[in-house]
This record gives structure tokens, C-alpha cells and sequence, in this order.
């Protein structure tokens, strides 16, 4: 699916599935359509050209039933400030046809966030958990997060990815989780996807997007050198050296070869230095109508 | 309330499912877990670690395989009956001050840390290939 502002297409021919039940981290540059990509999953936008499922069926014709079983997280955790924590709750309430309201209080009681206080008078970590539970409030089947923990300080973040995956072992819901922290993704997600310049370069199972990439380090290579049966995602090259960023099965190596480890952050700042490569075949770009 | 905690090293190279299991086995070992004693559950794991719960899972299915523990539906993963005994303090204490001996011939011969750490890997490695070969 495309979706473009104006003139501009913040997402152009984006097509994924993102398995039922996995944690997927969404990563890539500032800009680069993740945000839109969210905004398309909640229903809070329409495509502008193709199409997306959710559940199986487009957001737009189903938009309640959606609402339904769709939290989100938008970025920055908006919330209203002058609301205290007990009013936010009051409007998750009337704005949910399916709500537990034991559960979310309860939720932040163990969390000790006082009901009475003002949204305004929280610290960032506290306004995260409540912007989590009035997410998680409905019993979502899918759980978007827009960079929920992009400002908080390390402890409010941890404590944040702790009631998310303790979340999800509850619940079994899917995760859609958009993040620039690495080693938050590293720890919770089994699914990736790399979204650079509204087009998805990288989906994929993360233990197989670990197995099948390697980083080679040899001798300098001849420019015309080639590799058989391995596709090279990115080269650099000293004067004495060769670095080779390859997707595929390692071929037997030769003289002064080596295998070095990647992993995962690595492995996405490769494929973020080199914005050609890709795991899916990347359409022709046509230019945009005026 | 859990009996042990896990705690994970992002920074080990070792894969999160695996150093679980290490933890459990290690446990075991110590006497810390004994036969039918309860594991945390999945939700308590990631409530404190923060991981994703199929990590937790595959550990504990690994486990089970292994025949370190069994999982009963609705109940929980429990230590099965019949484990290895744990290392009696008698043994773990002389290794240990053999480790010691060798520690210092070691560094007298010339060897870093590191060297020697790749050294026992090495080893190690060497002898699991000799047992599964």
C-alpha cells in the first residue's frame, strides 16, 4: 500500500505481513514512513493507493470493530494534561465499547500511580505506563507503539518493556512496536521490519534474518570480484581489506577469510547505510504525479 | 513468589533462550532448584526481565526435552524427578582451587586473560565436538 501527503509519498508500495502473535520491531530513519505505516495499521489513515488488513479486513470498512481490538501508543504518549489519571481512565472507558476497568485501575495501582494526580504532574516513565494502560485497557488483539519509550530515562524504560512483554504473556497479542532502541528490540522482538524512504527494505523472522546474514572480513578484492550465489548487501573496502556484508549460506572460504560476528543492531545498521539492498524485491519507483 | 531469578546478558554473544537454560541448569547444579520444584512462570520471567515471553518458552521447551523438567498444562514447568545430583561442595571447592593452580601457571607462562579464556572456549568447544562426533 502507498499513502502520500500532498506531493510527497510517505509510504510507497509497502507490502507485509506481520505474523499474528510475534513482537515486531519496526526500525528506520526519521521520516522514513513508520509513523504513517502505524497510523494506516490503528485506521487513523487511509491508503492512498492499495490496501491493508487488519485481521483481515481494511480499517476503514470496519472501523469499530477495529477500534475495538487495536491499541495504540502514538508517539510522545499523548495524553491530556490537565486530566487527572482517574479522568483518562474515565475516557478510555466511554471511548471502548470493550473495556476493563478493574484491570486497568489495578494496573496502576501495583505501578503506584495515584489516580487523583494530574497527567501534567507525572514523570515521563509514569505518563508512559498510563498511556500503556489505557492501550491495553480494551484487551487488544494488536498493540501499535509509536516510540513509547523514546524520552524516558533507562530504569522508566525497562520498567515500561517489563509490563508490555509481561502484557503480552497474558494476553498473546501481536505487537507492532516502532523503536530507534536497539537493545530494547533486541531483547523483546522476534519479528523485524526496516522501513527506509516510505518503502520496507528488511521483513522478516529475526532468528532467521540472523542466520542467513553474514559479515566476511579478507584480503582486498578485486573491483570486478564476484560472489556466487550469495547476495552481497554492502562492501567496504580498505587498502588492504575487504569487508563483505552478505545475505545467503556462507560459501567455503578461501585464504585469509574469516567470519565475524553480526549482530542484530549491526545488522540493521548495514542494511540503514545501505538503503538499495533489501529482503523483498523493491518495486520499480515510478515518478509521482504532480 | 519464584524461586530463582534470571537475569540476561545482552552484551555475551549468547543467545537469551540459551543463557535461561544455562541459569536453570546452574540452579540445578547449586541445589538451588530440586526435584518438583516450580520454575517461574512465563509472565513472572518477563515481568522482571523484560523479554519476549516465546524466549522464555523455548527455553523451558528445550528443558523439557533435555528431561530437566516437564511442563503440566495449567499448572506450571516443573524440575522432573529424576536429575542429574547437584555437584557436592567437596568437589566444586578442590576444582576450584585447581582452576586456581592453573590460573597462576598460566599467567607465569605469559598469557592474558583473554588468551586463556579463548584457550578454555577452545577446549570446550573441541570436547563437544568429540561428543557429538
Amino acid at each position: 500500500m502507498s499513502k502520500r501527503f500532498g506531493r510527497t509519498w510517505a509510504l510507497r508500495d509497502c507490502s507485509i505481513r506481520v505474523p499474528a502473535g510475534k513482537i515486531a520491531g519496526l526500525v528506520g530513519p526519521n521520516g522514513a514512513g513508520k509513523t504513517t505505516f502505524l497510523h494506516l495499521a490503528a485506521g487513523l489513515l487511509t491508503p492512498t493507493a492499495g490496501e491493508i488488513r487488519v485481521f483481515g479486513r481494511s480499517p476503514q470498512s470496519q472501523l469499530l470493530l477495529l477500534l475495538d481490538r487495536v491499541g495504540f501508543v502514538a508517539q510522545d504518549t499523548p495524553l491530556y494534561a490537565g486530566f487527572s489519571v482517574g479522568d483518562m481512565l474515565q475516557f478510555g472507558r466511554k471511548l471502548n465499547r470493550r473495556w476493563d476497568q478493574a484491570a486497568a485501575e489495578e494496573r496502576l495501582r501495583k505501578l503506584d500511580i495515584p489516580f487523583d494526580k494530574r497527567v501534567g504532574q507525572l514523570s515521563g516513565g509514569q505518563r508512559s505506563q498510563v498511556a500503556l494502560a489505557l492501550a491495553l485497557g480494551k484487551h487488544p488483539e494488536l498493540l501499535l507503539l509509536d516510540e513509547p519509550v523514546a524520552r524516558l530515562d533507562p530504569l522508566a524504560r525497562r520498567e515500561f518493556m517489563q509490563r508490555l512483554t509481561e502484557a503480552v504473556a497474558d494476553e498473546g497479542s501481536t505487537v507492532l512496536l516502532s523503536s530507534h532502541v536497539m537493545a530494547d528490540l533486541e531483547r523483546v522482538c522476534d519479528y523485524l521490519i526496516i522501513i527506509t524512504a516510505g518503502q520496507v527494505q528488511v521483513a522478516g523472522d529475526i532468528e532467521v534474518l540472523l542466520a542467513s546474514h553474514h559479515l566476511l572480513i579478507g584480503p582486498r578484492l578485486n573491483r570486478d570480484a564476484r560472489l556466487n550465489g550469495v547476495e552481497l548487501i554492502k562492501a567496504q573496502h580498505t587498502e588492504r581489506q575487504s569487508s563483505l556484508w552478505i545475505r545467503g549460506t556462507v560459501p567455503p572460504l578461501g585464504a585469509g577469510w574469516r567470519e565475524e560476528p553480526l549482530p542484530l543492531e549491526e545488522l540493521v545498521i548495514t542494511y540503514l547505510s545501505a538503503p538499495a539492498a533489501g529482503t523483498l524485491p523493491r518495486p520499480e519507483l515510478e515518478e509521482a504525479a504532480s | 513468589m519464584a524461586l530463582i531469578a534470571f537475569h540476561v546478558d545482552p552484551n555475551s554473544g549468547v543467545s537469551y533462550y540459551v543463557q535461561l537454560m544455562q541459569q536453570v541448569r546452574q540452579a540445578l547444579l547449586f541445589g538451588l532448584l530440586k526435584s518438583g520444584d516450580q520454575l517461574p512462570t512465563v509472565k513472572e520471567v518477563v515481568a522482571q526481565v523484560a523479554l519476549n515471553p516465546n524466549t522464555v518458552l523455548r527455553a523451558y521447551r528445550d528443558l523439557e526435552h533435555e528431561g530437566l523438567v516437564v511442563s503440566r498444562p495449567g499448572l506450571g514447568t516443573f524440575v522432573a524427578q529424576k536429575v542429574p545430583p547437584a555437584v557436592a561442595q567437596s568437589s566444586y571447592r578442590s576444582l576450584r582451587s585447581e582452576l586456581e593452580r592453573w590460573i597462576r601457571k598460566a599467567h607465569e607462562a605469559g598469557l592474558d586473560d583473554d588468551t586463556l579464556a579463548a584457550l578454555v572456549a577452545h577446549v570446550l568447544h573441541a570436547k563437544t565436538e568429540e561428543v557429538v562426533a
